[in-house]
């Protein structure tokens, strides 16, 4: 199948621009996905942490900090549609520009072609034409800071009437325009890279590997791609109405009797809730598109430094395959009091708690891995497993946000906050840094330094709980999402002393990521030389030069003869068997 | 890792210290929620199942999360002993899978059928008695209107809302004298259930009252309809949950829970 | 490998150039620059329209205001109680708050006058309710109430729409301008739903407000025919055919009935 292929990729093109900024092979593009959400990830901290500032010390006066944003927070003090903004542009640019960008656009890139045994991407020039036009889409994101009124401000979810109509708020203006703008850029780019990857791994896998014998993070990253196909269009519809009720008069979104800044809107005939049908349709299978990436790296790590295989890996295939499959009728519970029939409530409170069946599998799947292992605790292992605890914090959470008579109360409170930080947010971003410490020797050639990064791990683990899992108990407590000053309410104002704490703990978490930061752009340059396989992993990369030239091996394609998952099979010398050794080699290998 | 090759003996200290991290994460997490030093807002309706609800999920998602980190963090420490010389190559157990994923799916469904009955209740017809009133969100506030002694709504049109016709109520409208239209307060008698109609004039907003388990958005062009009873007297707060521009965090308004005389005397001291 | 070590390079450095791009509008900022040649008003000839705007009927009450969403204002009103400023007829049966301006018939483009127009927030309330003002005229807004957010919220179907957040705090301000003539660009605050006012932006600075009896005042105007208008918010406008010679002063009136 790959044989195609071939030719095109023998030369690796020679000029700069070609070779490192326009370039083709697929690794570059993963690597300038992921710095692109690297860079836009250390914005998107930047606004948490003002968020957090002010959650702690609502409306204080902050002179230096008025001097760095003169506009949102004029006078040193931070601007209530400011505040909205921060959070609007935290949740859009971490959720679509950051935890989507670098597992799958980034990883995916880099690793489907190695993982399967291609020398590329089956569309390379799409590949390249994907990720140039999610750059734009950054740019307009960030720029929409600097427009008048500030950006975006309906928030990550662009709820409309607030974004549909310009005198809503101060965002609603140029900010909300260039949102819409830089969504659209945004999913024209993963439409096009999950084409790419469907048609890579169906049609570019490499001699004997079987659908049967893809890692598993080919197959999260499999149905991600064909997720982000199924459900990407609906908000494109969404978000092409919504800039038509914005500029041009019409009323998808807007009913008749809405009076705002004083006027009667002319609009009628529309209703909000479409939106919210529209934006959940994609919402929730995007909620998956980020975790199932961070489920096959966890799953993959796991494996490799328990030195066992995966437990059960059809039923792990399958229930991802449920999840994904189960994420297109679950929206509903965005919505349970959105006004929206209690019957649909009914149906949506079903299917929601029928998909943490599956959810909850996995994790004992994993759990079973474990059992009987010997674990080696490296970097990439503890951000792995600090997955498992992350998910299973906000899975359970989940189960009370799922019943709708439960969601009553806890519905749009920082219990929800606290949730989605657990399993959306949370699992993610510990996946991508998993993923990083693991395959860094492979993208770069060289080690991160592993002392900092387990010291990265400890910080970063701590501070997650820390930060967190306090916002159950204000959720609990009725405290709402999206309030610039708690203290308004008196029910609310004795827990400000845990908002203090959350704040403090937010900033530890900020902080260590620089430890990160500092431990990536030194190791390019100054880590250790890695080795061809330094995990002693059994997956296809592996056995690919360090970083692999263009077009990956320098020979012939490798041919698999085994599932990924060969860790510690008995009567082996070695406690690993990479997928391309041959049982005849096995045969040799066994002890005398 | 850099500094393998040379196998080392016994347990790995990071391992000990990662399930020390996380069993003492699961305890403080724990305790704090048996000490309830933050809780749900002190209950003053009829919607006590709610709360039920939300303690049985608790319990069974409590022990849950008990457990399953435990066993994490024992697995972690347990299975990191350098001197092992291989770990077990054992990938399937029909029996195990079977045991958790039915396990799973029975106490999910009792917690689906439990929720249900509780969600059809909350959204059922109200009984007849129940007191009529009218809320209407707009930036940043909360209108409240009564039918007054007619018992009859008077008719409003969005073309006549104006700074001094906050609802737009048509006044030739004969039903409408006698409305009684308050901004952010609400009064309410104890003891009687009030069937609350919700509507917004601009934005979504969301009608919440922390200490009723009480939440529903209001939707422009929509009326939507909640019921419930009070059953304590007093002053609670009430908070608006969708975000619906920058004042969204002050929109905050009181509700007055009066005995039922004191209710039918404030009535009448509204009067026209 | 270096191919890897280049492309982080080149991603990072197109970040921060998306970065600096961005700074651009706000240097674009600097004043209208207007006022080349502008055209003077030959003193020794203008002339001076004046008059009163009556009202017939009864006047409708004003109610009291309530502010019960802001503590401090609340207070303030318990004991000086505020009322709507809708319609405010004087004792004399004149009508407060008319904003009467020249609607056409000027020939020349004059500059904006350089006179400060000042909008104060002062009790959870608008100081002046109505006013008028040129185009590229400074327009100060002030925040008096110290410790009380207040938002300006300009409404227009032109370009001076504006919105944005202001911290109570001892000598704050914030200077603004408008862009084009509308007549009349709404204010208001977006935190208390009671604050309302009414600014008249034109392209002249021939405009008057009626105050407490009820007059109004058109000074050095150039010698012509003009159309006078007076607007009030709730009886809607009112215009006038008005001739004026070289130094002469006339007086006009208008009536609204309620």
């Amino acid at each position: 199948m790959a044989k195609v292929h071939e030719p095109h990729v023998a030369h690796a093109p020679q000029s700069f621009i070609r070779r490192y900024i326009f370039s083709t092979d697929h690794k570059v593009i993963g690597i300038q996905y992921y710095v692109t959400a690297m860079l836009t990830g250390v914005v998107a901290g930047i606004l948490a942490m003002l968020v957090r500032l002010n959650l702690a010390w609502p409306a204080h006066e902050w002179p230096l900090l008025g001097k760095l944003f003169p506009v949102g927070m004029e006078f040193g003090v931070m601007k209530p549609e400011f505040y909205i903004s921060l959070f609007t542009m935290h949740g859009t640019l971490m959720v679509f520009f950051v935890l989507s960008l670098a597992p799958v656009s980034g990883f995916g890139n880099f690793l489907i072609p190695l993982q399967i045994g291609a020398r590329d991407m089956a569309y390379p020039f799409l590949n390249a034409l994907s990720y140039w036009t999610v750059l734009p889409g950054v740019i307009i994101m960030l720029s929409s800071f600097f427009a008048e009124g500030g950006a975006a401000a309906a928030g990550w979810t662009s709820y409309a009437p607030l974004s549909a109509v310009q005198e809503a708020i101060p965002g609603s203006g140029m900010g909300q325009t260039l949102w819409i703008i830089g969504m659209v850029f945004f999913i024209a780019s993963f439409t096009m890279g999950g084409l790419n990857f469907v048609t890579t791994i169906i049609n570019l896998r490499t001699k004997g590997m079987s659908m049967r014998r893809l890692p598993l993070t080919v197959w999260a990253l499999f149905l991600v791609a064909i997720l982000g196909l199924l459900a990407f269009p609906a908000l494109t519809a969404a978000a092409v109405m919504l800039l038509f009720d914005r500029h041009f008069g019409t009323s998808f979104f807007l009913p008749a009797g809405m009076y705002v800044g004083d006027k009667l809107l002319a609009h009628q005939g529309g209703t909000p809730l479409l939106w919210q049908h529209l934006f959940w349709f994609l919402g929730h299978p995007e909620v998956y598109i980020l975790m199932l990436p961070a489920m096959g790296f966890t799953s993959d790590i796991i494996a490799t430094f328990s030195r066992r295989p995966i437990f059960s890996y059809p039923v792990m295939v399958l229930s991802m395959v449920a999840i994904g499959g189960l994420s297109f009728v679950v929206w509903g519970h965005h919505m349970f009091l959105s006004g929206m029939s209690p019957y649909l409530g009914m149906a949506f409170t079903v299917t929601t708690l029928v998909i943490a069946i599956p959810s909850a599998v996995k994790t004992f799947n994993w759990l079973a891995t474990l059992w009987r292992a010997k674990i080696e605790f490296t970097a990439p292992m503890l951000f792995a497993l600090g997955i498992v605890s992350l998910f299973v914090t906000g899975g359970l959470s989940g189960i009370f946000l799922g019943s709708a008579a439960a969601d009553i109360p806890l519905h749009d409170t920082y219990f929800v906050v606290a949730h989605f930080h657990f399993i959306m947010a949370g699992a993610s971003l510990f996946g991508v840094f998993a993923a990083t410490y693991y395959w860094f020797p492979k993208m770069f050639g060289r080690m991160m330094n592993s002392k900092l990064g387990k010291l990265h791990f400890w910080l970063t683990f701590v501070a997650y709980y820390s930060t967190f899992f306090p916002m159950h108990y204000l959720g609990i407590g009725g405290m709402m999402r999206r309030i610039y000053d708690p203290t308004v309410y008196q029910y609310l104002a004795p827990m400000q002393p845990v908002n203090v704490f959350i704040t403090l703990s937010a900033f530890v978490l900020g902080a260590a990521q620089l430890l990160f930061l500092f431990n990536f752009f030194w190791s390019v340059y100054k880590g250790k030389k890695a080795e061809q396989n330094p995990w002693n992993a059994n997956t296809l990369e592996w056995t690919a030069a360090s970083p692999p030239p263009h077009g990956n091996w320098e020979g012939p394609l490798p041919t698999v003869h085994r599932w990924p998952y060969d860790y510690s099979v008995p009567d082996v010398s070695d406690d690993y068997i990479p997928q391309s050794v041959s049982p005849a080699e096995v045969q040799a290998r066994k002890k005398g | 890792m850099e500094e393998k090759a040379t196998v080392k003996s016994g347990r790995s200290g990071e391992g000990l210290f990662l399930a020390l991290l996380i069993w003492l994460m699961v305890i403080v997490t724990t305790a704090l929620f048996f000490k309830r030093a933050w809780w749900l807002p002190t209950l003053a309706s009829d919607r006590g199942g709610i709360d039920g609800l939300f303690f049985a999920i608790l319990i069974v998602t409590g022990i849950a999360f008990v457990v399953v980190q435990a066993m994490l963090g024992y697995f972690l420490w347990r299975f990191s002993d350098r001197s092992v010389a291989r770990a077990a190559y054992w990938h399937e157990s029909r029996p195990l899978e079977i045991t958790w994923t039915l396990g799973t799916t029975v106490i999910l469904s009792i917690l689906i059928l439990v929720g249900l009955r509780l969600w059809t209740r909350v959204f059922s017809a109200p009984p007849d008695d129940a007191l009529p009133v009218e809320v209407t969100g707009q930036q940043f506030e909360w209108t409240s209107r009564y039918p007054g002694k007619d018992g009859a709504f008077g008719r409003t049109d969005p073309k006549l809302f104006s700074p001094d016709n906050r609802l737009g109520l048509d006044e030739q409208d004969p039903a409408s004298k006698d409305d009684i239209v308050l901004v952010n307060q609400l009064y309410l008698p104890v003891d009687r259930p009030a069937r609350v109609r919700l509507r917004s004039k601009d934005m979504l907003h969301s009608f919440f009252l922390p200490n009723f388990r009480v939440k529903q958005d209001t939707v422009p062009g929509m009326t939507v309809e909640n019921w419930f009873v009070p059953t304590k007297e007093g002053d609670y707060e009430i908070a608006c949950a969708e975000l619906c521009g920058l004042g969204h965090y002050k929109m905050r308004g009181l509700l007055h829970v009066l005995s039922q005389e004191g209710f039918e005397k404030w009535l009448a001291e509204q009067g026209p | 490998m270096k191919n890897s070590h280049l492309a982080l390079f080149v991603a990072a450095l197109l970040l921060i150039a998306a970065g600096c791009a961005k700074k651009e509008p706000e240097a674009e900022k600097a004043p209208a620059a207007e006022e080349v040649a502008a055209p003077k008003i030959d003193e020794a000839t203008a002339a001076t329209i004046t008059g009163k705007v009556h009202f017939e009927g009864t006047a409708p009450e004003m109610k009291k205001v309530e502010m019960p969403t802001e503590a401090v204002c609340h207070t303030k009103t318990q004991q000086e109680p505020v009322h709507t400023e809708t319609v405010i007829v004087n004792d004399d049966k004149t009508l407060r708050n008319v904003f009467v301006y020249v609607k056409e018939g000027l020939q020349q483009k004059l500059p904006a006058p350089k006179e400060v127009v000042v909008f104060d927030q002062r009790s959870c309330w608008y100081h002046p309710h109505v006013v008028g003002i040129q185009v590229g005229q400074p327009f100060k807004i002030l925040n008096s109430d110290v410790g009380v957010l207040h938002n300006i919220h300009a409404v227009s179907e032109k370009r001076n729409g504006f919105n944005f957040g202001m911290p109570g705090k001892e000598g704050i301000a914030v200077t603004r301008e408008f862009r084009a003539p509308e007549v009349m660009v709404r204010i208001k605050c977006d935190v208390h739903s009671w604050m309302g006012a009414y600014v008249g932006v034109l392209d002249h600075p021939y405009h008057s407000v009626t105050g407490p009896d009820g007059t109004f005042q058109l000074k050095t105007l150039p010698p012509g025919q003009y159309v006078i208008e007076a607007w009030h918010e709730r009886y809607g406008t009112a215009t006038q055919n008005v001739t004026v010679g070289p130094k002469e002063t006339k007086e006009i009136s208008f009536t609204f009935k309620g």
